[in-house]
């Protein structure tokens, strides 16, 4: 292993990346090969999620070297390419690592539910991270662009999976939107971006500067951040309490971590690599969109607090905390970019783990509403001690990885001298304790209604929640070594000191 | 201007009136007239291209010099077996609308159309 | 044999047509009409060979050398035209067997072949001729048994549809015949190459003005330019779906080719773009007929009459294109020609098994057929997002194409017409997948099983929309080789 570690980080490793993106599709292709045995499908697809976790952990120590690999030149200025860049690190390794975790919990949550056509959901994870993988290595906005679209078509069976009609309304709110605004704002805003700088490359100081005006960085910068529907900012973040009628695997793996973290890198992306901060700091181009991401971080919270659907609340948390993320690319100060990077890992980590919480209740207690919650923390104690850590690190306090990201946040937005920013993010903090911190007290201190006819969930549901709740202790330790390669970005170079 | 030019001017009033027929008319038959009679202003056009001064038909008889140039008439023999396979088919199709719709009117058609959109062709 | 290649192009269908007539056999027409297409893409196949390594061909029909016979030429710029036609009349071919049962009566069958093949071989004259009578000879050929093709549609719609086309394409036909007419008369010849060299001299010239003009417009009434498109909504989507399939891919390309043969090479570019205003025309007709287009095909009914509408627009782009008169744009405006030509035969023949399996292409009857037939439905999508413009279709690669042509020119209304013509082919595309996957299914429906032959002819057209997606080396070289051989001796 220690020798392929080393080759991998050899000089041409640039061959890594390529392999990275088709490492999932392996294993796709190995679970439909293995449909028919079903113990050797799940273990192929646990096989490719942790040599695909070693695979981009193997990619760290590379993290400053400038590896590109173009995989074939399309049109003349156009070329299908991947790079190694310190954002899409951390997201890949977000996706590669927590993918395995998953797989781990679907097992167990698929088998106990007794759900159809578990081999279709297999591939659609594996290709879902793929795309992922994809989006992370991009080298430019088109390639960036077709991974985005790959993986809003291959997570769609995952959403309607239940074939049921609730389940199709759902898909259907998730398609149309996920589609309209990729291809209706985004694509437009990439040609646009084409037009005024020639090419698409992800370029370090921002692509666009010096090629607009501050109205056109404007528009073109609320075209991006509309389009990219995948970061769920008011109004276009309905695709997300839609696709909860998705299996929890899928709403854990997905929308708290493939799918919505691919929206929120992507907004970083083109924050810094096609605006470029200090364009964006300068021309207060991103000002509106600014108000925009308050205003869905504050409403999403309240949203969340008035929510009895334990998944509703927890998706509408996510539409809260994916907003963090955007207000900190448009803050455009390092510190807030940092900050939000780091939230981006942070939020991933606590929020999978709350889904998978929220799923081991409902195969073992077959409850799915808040005020049902009642006294379960006595039976489940390993579940809702997880729900709890991860619950505390969404809000934000220490010690856990949470508190870091906020940290940064709110440190960027002082920097900006965004006061109201700055109560926005407190504000939402306080939100957050309102809709995650009843969950756990219920469970704890409530008496039960009636005595439950179950104990703790199976290993499976149970195992996969605490590691990660783990993870979120852990990141508190290690967040300075997490972002650390962002200071391979020339603007980020000064930020990876935490107190 | 005139004098020298007058097929000309004949030949394009020809073409206009039949414009004007295909455009004005609802009658399907009426449009076929108009439309012969646009293409066989062209046709004269043509021909009248080919004259030359004194010049008589293009057969090589004893005792003439001067020919009108033949190729446009050859020409318009192509073009006017054109016409005539137009005309054929235009009416080929106004019989069958006949059959379907029992009018020839355009305006009749379309009415009947819009009562019964899905109407079979006979 | 092989000095034979032009001329035995265009004979073996134009000899198809009387045996269909008169074999009178449904099996053996179309046998006779697969041999022909299959024949003239062999011949088309090893023409573009023989010019591509050996130059530009001439040949003179019956020994006459031009100027005073007939000059077939084939050059860069006519073997993409010939490839393109020959293979989408072999798919049509494919496709059409099934079809054709299923939607016109027995007996008119095999006559129904026989005017497939004057198609073609129509198609194929206009491609291959240097000279310019004879282009409108084949143009009528073509026209006429087209008109009779979209008669033999299943209502009765179609024959008023044929009828207007009948009437509107006579009258474009002629202005093409006044207008070869009025460059003879100032010139003397029919041979377009000479026609070339001696209108070199003639700027100026009032009679030579009409003659462009009328030409032109003639033209435009095959192509469809908008605002002379109206017969083509009723005239494809009334035509049973093979004929729609056979004329959405390629009847108004071809006119594009004429109309690139008579501008570049005959009229030169000089005197058409340079001298006469014909290029902010062009662009501004583009204009319109991309947002009308797209926008009328957003509210349509019926899924033959959306597709008809969306190429409409889709001429628009390629109108964009020509009327920049640059090598870029010719290119991108050809490259255009064939993505869009496979893209639109793929969803025309999609509807076509619709036809045949749920009986309509009205968009209600359609609700729901995604979810019983999936793999048409994905056909449909991916052909449709093709249209779009979506990366990384084929679509998307000419789209890029023609915005780098027209940024080259700073045409940058056009650009922005451009890109919301595509997010109107974005509402119009999503309205089929929201009826075909999202609505609940009718009931009435009948299910068959689809012929493999129908179901083949789709995919291979889909997949090579995508292959010219993600390679679209092949397509861009001919379109980039085609526009430099015309620029050339077009002479800017």
């Amino acid at each position: 292993m220690s020798d392929l570690l080393a080759t991998w980080t050899s000089p041409d490793q640039a061959t890594a990346l390529p392999v990275i993106a088709a490492l999932p599709l392996l294993a796709g292709g190995a679970v439909l090969l293995l449909r028919r045995h079903p113990n050797l499908r799940e273990a192929a697809s646990l096989v490719g999620g942790i040599a695909l976790a070693v695979a981009v952990l193997g990619l760290w120590p590379a993290a400053g070297r400038d590896l590109r690999f173009e995989l074939w030149s399309w049109l003349p200025g156009l070329s299908f390419e991947f790079a190694l860049e310190p954002l899409g690190l951390l997201f890949a390794t977000l996706a590669a690592v927590l993918w395995p975790v998953t797989t781990v919990f679907s097992i167990g949550y698929l088998r106990g539910n007794r759900e159809t056509d578990q081999t279709r959901f297999y591939f659609f994870v594996a290709l879902t991270i793929a795309a992922a993988m994809w989006i992370a290595l991009s080298a430019n906005l088109i390639t960036l662009f077709v991974g985005y679209e790959i993986m809003t078509l291959a997570t769609w069976p995952l959403v309607v999976h239940k074939g049921d009609p609730d389940a199709e309304r759902g898909g259907r709110t998730y398609l149309v939107l996920l589609l309209a605004t990729s291809v209706g704002l985004l694509l437009p805003a990439i040609a646009w971006t084409w037009l005024l700088a020639g090419s698409t490359d992800f370029r370090p100081g921002g692509l666009l500067t010096g090629h607009a005006g501050t109205t056109v960085l404007v528009v073109l910068f609320t075209l991006y951040l509309f389009g990219i529907g995948k970061a769920a900012l008011m109004p276009v973040h309905r695709w997300l309490p839609a696709a909860m009628v998705a299996p929890t695997p899928v709403s854990a793996l997905l929308h708290a971590v493939a799918v919505v973290k691919a929206g929120v890198f992507t907004v970083l992306k083109v924050a810094v690599y096609v605006f470029g901060i200090d364009t964006l700091d300068v021309s207060g181009a991103a000002r509106p969109m600014m108000w925009v991401a308050a205003v869905t971080l504050l409403t999403a919270g309240v949203i969340a607090v008035r929510s009895d659907n334990l998944k509703r609340r927890l998706a509408y948390s996510t539409v809260s905390q994916l907003a963090y993320v955007v207000l900190a690319a448009t803050l455009a100060r390092d510190v807030a970019i940092a900050g939000g990077a780091l939230h981006m890992v942070a939020h991933a980590i606590a929020k999978i783990t709350l889904f998978m919480c929220a799923g081991a209740v409902y195969v073992t207690a077959r409850k799915t509403r808040v005020s049902e919650l009642d006294g379960l923390g006595r039976t489940m104690p390993w579940t809702f001690g997880a729900f709890l850590l991860a619950s505390v690190s969404v809000i934000g306090l220490p010690p856990l990885g949470g508190m870091w990201s906020k940290w940064l946040l709110l440190m960027g937005a002082a920097e900006a001298d965004q006061l109201v920013m700055m109560l926005v993010l407190l504000v939402g903090s306080m939100l957050a304790l309102a809709y995650l911190m009843p969950i756990p007290v219920r469970a704890f201190f409530r008496p039960p209604p009636v005595a439950p006819l179950h104990g703790e969930a199976s290993p499976a549901l149970v195992g996969p929640p605490v590691l990660t709740a783990i993870g979120c202790v852990a990141l508190f330790l290690v967040a300075e070594a997490v972002i650390a390669p962002l200071s391979g970005i020339p603007e980020l170079s000064g930020i990876v000191e935490l107190p | 201007m005139i004098g020298s030019h007058y097929v000309y001017w004949l030949t394009f009033a020809l073409m206009m009136i039949g414009l004007y027929v295909v455009i004005s008319h609802g009658n399907l038959i009426k449009k076929l007239i108009g439309l012969s009679l646009f293409q066989v202003a062209v046709f004269l056009f043509y021909i009248s291209l080919g004259k030359v001064d004194g010049g008589t038909a293009p057969i090589i008889t004893e005792g003439t010099q001067t020919y009108s140039h033949p190729l446009p008439h050859v020409l318009i023999l192509t073009a006017i077996v054109v016409g005539v396979a137009t005309l054929a088919v235009g009416l080929a199709l106004v019989v069958r609308l006949f059959e379907s719709y029992g009018s020839l009117e355009e305006d009749e058609i379309l009415r009947r159309d819009t009562t019964d959109r899905d109407g079979v062709a006979s | 044999m092989t000095g034979q290649l032009p001329v035995l192009q265009v004979l073996l269908p134009l000899l198809g047509a009387p045996l269909c007539a008169l074999l009178r056999s449904r099996v053996a027409a179309w046998l006779l009409f697969l041999l022909a297409a299959l024949g003239s893409f062999g011949c088309a196949v090893l023409l573009a060979q023989r010019v591509a390594t050996a130059g530009t061909q001439r040949y003179s029909v019956g020994g006459w050398t031009a100027p005073v016979g007939i000059e077939f030429v084939i050059d860069d710029f006519n073997t993409p035209v010939l490839l393109l036609v020959s293979l989408i009349a072999t798919v049509v071919a494919v496709f059409s067997r099934r079809s054709l049962a299923a939607e016109v009566a027995a007996k008119r069958v095999p006559l129904v072949y026989a005017c497939l093949c004057l198609v073609l071989a129509g198609m194929l004259g206009i491609a291959v001729t240097g000279d310019a009578f004879n282009a409108f000879v084949f143009l009528e050929i073509m026209s006429l048994a087209s008109y009779a093709l979209i008669a033999m549609g299943r209502r009765r719609r179609a024959l008023l549809a044929a009828f207007r086309y009948l009437v509107v394409g006579s009258v474009g036909a002629v202005f093409v015949l006044i207008g070869i007419g009025l460059a003879y008369a100032v010139t003397g010849t029919l041979n377009m190459a000479d026609l070339a060299q001696r209108l070199g001299g003639l700027h100026g010239n009032r009679a030579l003005y009409a003659a462009v003009v009328f030409v032109f417009i003639g033209l435009a009434v095959k192509m469809a330019v908008f605002p002379l498109h109206a017969w083509l909504p009723d005239a494809y989507a009334q035509a049973p779906s093979a004929v729609s399939v056979l004329l959405s891919a390629t009847a108004t390309k071809v006119a594009i080719y004429a109309l690139l043969r008579f501008a570049f090479t005959v009229f030169s570019a000089t005197l058409v773009f340079g001298v006469m205003p014909i290029g902010r025309i062009g662009a501004l007709l583009a204009v319109l007929a991309m947002l009308i287009g797209s926008a009328v095909a957003c509210f349509q009914t019926d899924l033959k009459y959306l597709l008809a509408w969306s190429s409409i627009a889709q001429i628009g782009y390629i109108v964009a294109g020509i009327s920049l008169a640059t090598t870029a744009g010719v290119s991108a405006a050809y490259l255009h020609v064939i993505n869009h030509a496979v893209t639109k035969a793929a969803l025309f023949a999609a509807a076509g098994l619709l036809v045949l399996r749920l009986g309509s292409t009205r968009l209600d009857d359609l609700a729901g057929f995604g979810r019983r037939m999936p793999w048409t439905f994905a056909a449909v999508v991916v052909a449709g997002l093709g249209l779009v413009g979506v990366p990384p279709t084929a679509g998307f690669v000419s789209k890029w194409a023609l915005a780098t042509a027209l940024l080259e020119r700073g045409q940058w209304p056009v650009l922005a017409a451009m890109l919301v013509g595509s997010l109107l082919a974005l509402v119009y595309v999503g309205r089929i997948v929201e009826v075909g996957w999202f609505r609940e299914p009718s009931l009435v429906t009948v299910m068959n099983r689809p012929p493999v032959s129908m179901v083949a002819a789709i995919w291979f057209l889909v997949l090579l929309s995508v292959y010219f997606g993600l390679d679209p080396t092949l397509p861009s070289s001919l379109a980039d080789a085609a526009a430099a051989a015309l620029l050339s001796d077009g002479g800017e």
